[in-house]
């Protein structure tokens, strides 16, 4: 081995703290990397090859009632590869132990040979038998939520009566990887059952006997789906077809969706954070480890080593510690990808999970993090090795101070010399202080990223459960009803209100952008449910006109007082054109609405509802949910209190996990800028620090001219770090933002508080670590010989 | 001369690296009295550093005992050695060692901040002839300069003794000859008990008395009958 190399092993050796210190950034870095894109690739194939080998369809369409002579015209449509038929049906199922009624979808099965699309996967058991209608498969997840078994019985009321069925086979669909009940925020699996029935058997219970009402396509590839979506309405029409929509509209692969995104950003967004705080890292330890070499730089030069083998020597420590941050990375990484892709698992319903790794990504990580590395290490080691030899073998210049305030100021400010020289010292290097200072930031906001999602879902919930929709439960209707339901809904047990709401299914439209969503009608005097504006303030509906939520406000384009267009996809089916009255908050789905009045007189129906919202005396509900499971025009029922729990628990195991990991990182962060700009400073100042020793400054007076520094600096960029944070918050509101949700930009002063407090923790750890080092100085050795 | 601010008795330092064991100083015996300038001179490696290091505060002895006015150095702690050296020992070093971000006279103030009688830093700086020159920063001042600083600090607090090693080490003879100029004032004006620690013997006849070191020990103690001032010495 070469002279040079041992002399480089040795320097790592004893550099060995903050060698460890740059690699954990880079580490981290690093490791989100890999973690997010390792799990974006396993989420990605694994749904992939699930839609492939079970044939997820392309389009889907909901209708009435169509004759299946139909289907003939609509595999004619162009670009159209299959099209399948289906009677789907919505229920409610009694569970034995389960106070509350639950949600089924009862979704029919050929009788004989597979369906074309949406194949099942069956983990357990077989198919109803052709024409029996006791016989169900069902959806895994609901039957893991009740332990359910072959062999199990349940209730269910399909059209109007209540049957017992038995459990035959448990199954999973790529319909249903996330399995969200009507009306539901958040799965919930006890209350929620996909049952797959015969064809026959379900079609003599709603009297659809050689007819559907949905069908699924498959679509060439290329063939556009617009295209198709138009045509296949067109035909639809008249069988009351309320609006074809494709993948991106199927809910359970829109949420999926948004899921991808979000870890794609994961890996934009997080690892150059932490590969700029490492090249800043690694430039400021090697300016200082050259600047202490100097005499030993010159000396090799006048040995005879060219510029660049001097410049190699130093670039190889650089890509040490890099590749020592790779290594770590990669492996953290790998092992955290494939824990975050079992957690999709679970939260997912997927038949298997493929953990996919594409290895260019690792090329990459250590192709990157080595650049990193090497552009933080060129000013440093190019100052240097381009000195004649003659030079760089004399002491450097001494350092020049300058005045941070006049005489004057400073004897007014009262500060003594410890502070004085601490204050000098920032100044005397600002980009340094500057860059330590912004790398301090960082780590508060990322953890301002990952604490204010907990206030944003506070706020969400409270809007949402306790302002909006405040009702205890929602009744859903298979069809409207005449309003006077409404009488007989307020008699059913414990009602103490009910208010009615009319849900029409439109397709919005502004120029060229439009939206296929509902309509929903409300009283006028609403107090259950209600319509809050940007000030959360109740709204109240005017007579005509349509009230939109921001979201449907932003992807239209509309704003107060434009007119838009609305294509009724039920009923006459006519095209209106309605103003817009007002913009409204709502963080769940694309929300319109009318006043039940006016909504009626535009559909020229007269008063019917869909459904209604009710307050309930909580005591009373054995008795009221008894009441409803026998209810037969009740299709489904949403229950605040319940989906409220649900909503906590799926979002508090999510949220957790997220904040832990954005912890860990903004202390690797926070630890490794603190540790090494307090590294640094000592080894620049160990002569001062001596010098005050001897003269007679304790072990603590003398620290604290190394803590003033770095504990003002970690200060000052407190303000920063929650403005970047209130950046990276907004950016992550953007991010999540989708039709489905959107989640608000709210941040608690406590969750600023909350972050800087950790960083503050981190930072003082690491001060403390190195002040241990100041009690060690070697007063004699120091002071004797020449910087 | 009056009663002895340092009494030394069998005074040993071992340094001990690995196997290897360095007897830096082996059972010196001295009386260091108030109001005395005193040079020691011996060869590198002699042990006059190391004795100067014990008095200082800055050390401990392996075996032996100093007196500091009666008191023990060598049965003090941590604190205590602290509390010695801020009160009343200075220090002036071959290479200085200013604080490079503080003016001299900041540098000088840092030490009167902490010290329990100190005089202003501006009389510290005007008894060294720096008086003009306080608003500089250290690298805005020659070596010369910057060492009569590092004496004004030293003195600044009223010690009663003043520790020198090398001070003029780095300095040429002119620039060197207002630094000794500066130490023989302080030590008359003030009366504070100086050791100068110097390879350079052209400087022996500026102290009251000569120790000699060798092989870490004092080989011969001299009295000088006829003291000249340092402007009458070059080297």
């Amino acid at each position: 081995m070469r002279s040079l190399d041992k002399k480089l092993i040795r320097d790592l050796r004893r550099m060995w703290a903050q060698v460890l210190a740059i690699a954990a950034v880079i580490a981290a870095g690093i490791a989100t990397l890999i973690l997010a894109s390792g799990a974006y690739n396993s989420l990605y194939e694994t749904r992939d090859a699930y839609y492939e080998r079970h044939r997820f369809a392309d389009v889907f369409a909901n209708l009435k009632r169509a004759p299946k002579e139909l289907l003939a015209r609509i595999r004619e449509i162009p670009g159209v590869v299959a099209a399948e038929p289906r009677i789907v049906k919505l229920a409610i199922a009694e569970i034995e132990g389960l106070a509350e009624p639950a949600s089924a979808i009862a979704i029919s099965r050929p009788d004989h040979g597979e369906p074309r699309l949406n194949t099942l996967y069956l983990r357990r058991g077989r198919l109803p038998e052709p024409g029996r209608v006791d016989q169900v498969t069902v959806n895994e997840s609901f039957a893991k939520a009740h332990r359910f078994d072959i062999g199990s019985t349940f209730k269910v009321i399909l059209n109007g009566r209540k049957r017992e069925v038995t459990i035959v086979g448990i199954a999973l669909s790529p319909e249903y990887i996330y399995a969200l009940g009507p009306g539901d925020l958040m799965p919930d699996d006890r209350r929620f059952a996909v049952i797959w029935m015969s064809e026959k058997g379900l079609a003599g219970l709603f009297d659809l006997e050689g007819a559907f009402n949905e069908v699924s396509l498959k679509l060439l590839k290329g063939a556009s789906e617009a295209d198709v979506i138009a045509r296949l309405d067109s035909l639809l029409a008249r069988y009351g077809g309320a609006g074809a929509f494709g993948r991106k509209d199927q809910q359970s692969h829109a949420f999926l969706d948004a899921e991808l995104r979000q870890l794609a950003a994961m890996a934009r967004i997080v690892p150059p954070i932490f590969l700029a705080v490492s090249a800043f890292l690694i430039n400021m330890t090697l300016m200082r480890l050259v600047s202490l070499e100097r005499e030993q730089i010159g000396l090799l030069k006048a040995l005879g080593y060219a510029g660049r083998e001097i410049a190699w020597h130093y670039a190889k420590l650089v890509l040490a510690i890099s590749a020592l941050g790779t290594l770590a990375g990669c492996t953290v990484g790998y092992q955290l990808g494939n824990g975050l892709t079992r957690l999709y698992g679970d939260f997912f319903h997927f038949p298997f999970l493929i953990f996919e790794r594409d290895p260019a990504i690792y090329v990459i990580a250590a192709l990157v993090a080595a650049l990193a590395a090497i552009i933080g290490a060129m000013r440093a080691v190019g100052g240097v090795v381009f000195l004649p030899p003659a030079v760089a073998m004399q002491a450097p210049v001494p350092q020049r101070y300058k005045r941070v305030l006049s005489k004057r100021g400073l004897e007014i400010a009262g500060f003594s010399q410890l502070t004085v020289m601490a204050l000098r010292h920032i100044v005397r290097r600002p980009v340094r202080a500057a860059l330590t200072g912004l790398g301090i930031a960082l780590a508060v906001s990322l953890l301002i990223t990952a604490f204010f999602t907990l206030d944003s879902v506070e706020h969400l919930i409270d809007v949402t459960f306790f302002r909006t929709d405040r009702q205890d439960a929602t009744l859903n209707f298979s069809e409207v009803r005449p309003d006077n339901v409404v009488q007989d809904v307020r008699r059913l047990p414990g009602v103490m209100r009910a208010e009615p709401f009319r849900a029409v299914a439109v397709r919005l439209r502004k120029g060229h952008r439009f939206r296929q969503l509902s309509i929903v009608g409300k009283p006028k005097d609403m107090e259950l449910s209600r319509i809050l504006d940007s000030h959360l303030q109740p709204v109240r509906l005017p007579s005509e006109g349509l009230v939109v939520s921001e979201r449907v406000a932003e992807v239209l384009r509309v704003s107060r007082g434009d007119i838009v267009e609305v294509d009724v996809l039920e009923g006459r089916r006519r095209t209106l054109h309605v103003p817009v009255v007002d913009i409204v908050k709502m963080y769940f789905g694309l929300a319109v609405y009318m006043d039940i009045e006016a909504l009626g007189r535009v559909m020229q129906e007269g008063r019917v509802v869909s459904g209604v919202h009710i307050a309930y005396d909580a005591s009373r509900s054995v008795a009221l949910y008894r009441a409803i499971k026998n209810t037969p025009v009740v299709t489904s029922v949403g229950l605040q209190r319940v989906a409220l729990t649900r909503f906590r628990e799926t979002i508090a195991q999510n949220i957790n996990i997220m904040t832990s990991v954005y912890i860990a990182l903004s202390m690797i962060i926070a630890f490794g800028v603190v540790y090494n700009s307090a590294r640094v400073q000592l080894s620049e100042r160990a002569r001062e620090l001596a010098s005050l020793r001897v003269m007679g400054f304790t072990r603590l007076e003398v620290s604290r001219v190394l803590v003033t520094e770095l504990v003002l600096l970690t200060l000052l960029a407190q303000p920063f770090g929650w403005w970047i944070g209130q950046f990276f918050a907004w950016l992550t509101v953007e991010g999540f933002s989708s039709d489905l949700y959107r989640i608000p930009f709210v941040i608690e002063r406590a969750t600023y508080a909350r972050a800087t407090l950790v960083v503050l923790v981190a930072a003082v750890v690491s001060i403390l670590i190195v002040r241990s080092r100041v009690d060690r100085l070697d007063l004699i050795g120091v002071l004797k010989t020449r910087e | 001369m009056s009663e002895p601010v340092f009494t030394v008795r069998g005074l040993t330092k071992v340094y001990r690296t690995g196997n290897i064991e360095i007897r830096a100083l082996q059972g010196a015996d001295l009386d260091l009295n108030a109001g005395e300038l005193v040079v020691l001179l011996g060869p590198s490696g002699s042990g006059k550093s190391t004795l100067l290091n014990l008095l200082g505060g800055l050390d401990r002895p392996t075996s032996g005992s100093i007196l500091f006015k009666g008191r023990e150095l060598a049965a003090l702690g941590e604190a205590d050695l602290t509390e010695y050296r801020r009160n009343h020992v200075g220090f002036v070093f071959q290479f200085y060692n200013l604080i490079p971000s503080l003016t001299a006279r900041e540098n000088v103030a840092l030490v009167t901040e902490i010290a329990a009688d100190p005089m202003s830093p501006d009389a510290a700086l005007e008894l060294v002839g720096l008086g003009p020159r306080k608003d500089h920063f250290p690298a805005e001042l020659s070596g010369g300069e910057q060492q009569r600083v590092a004496i004004a600090r030293a003195i600044a607090k009223r010690p009663e003794v003043l520790l020198c090693d090398e001070p003029t080490g780095a300095l040429d003879s002119r620039t060197g000859v207002r630094v000794l100029e500066a130490l023989a004032s302080v030590n008359a004006e003030l009366g504070t008990t100086t050791a100068i620690i110097t390879h350079n013997a052209a400087i022996k006849d500026m102290a009251h008395r000569v120790f000699r070191f060798g092989d870490g020990c004092i080989t011969s103690v001299e009295v000088n009958a006829q003291r000249i001032a340092p402007s009458q010495i070059s080297w």
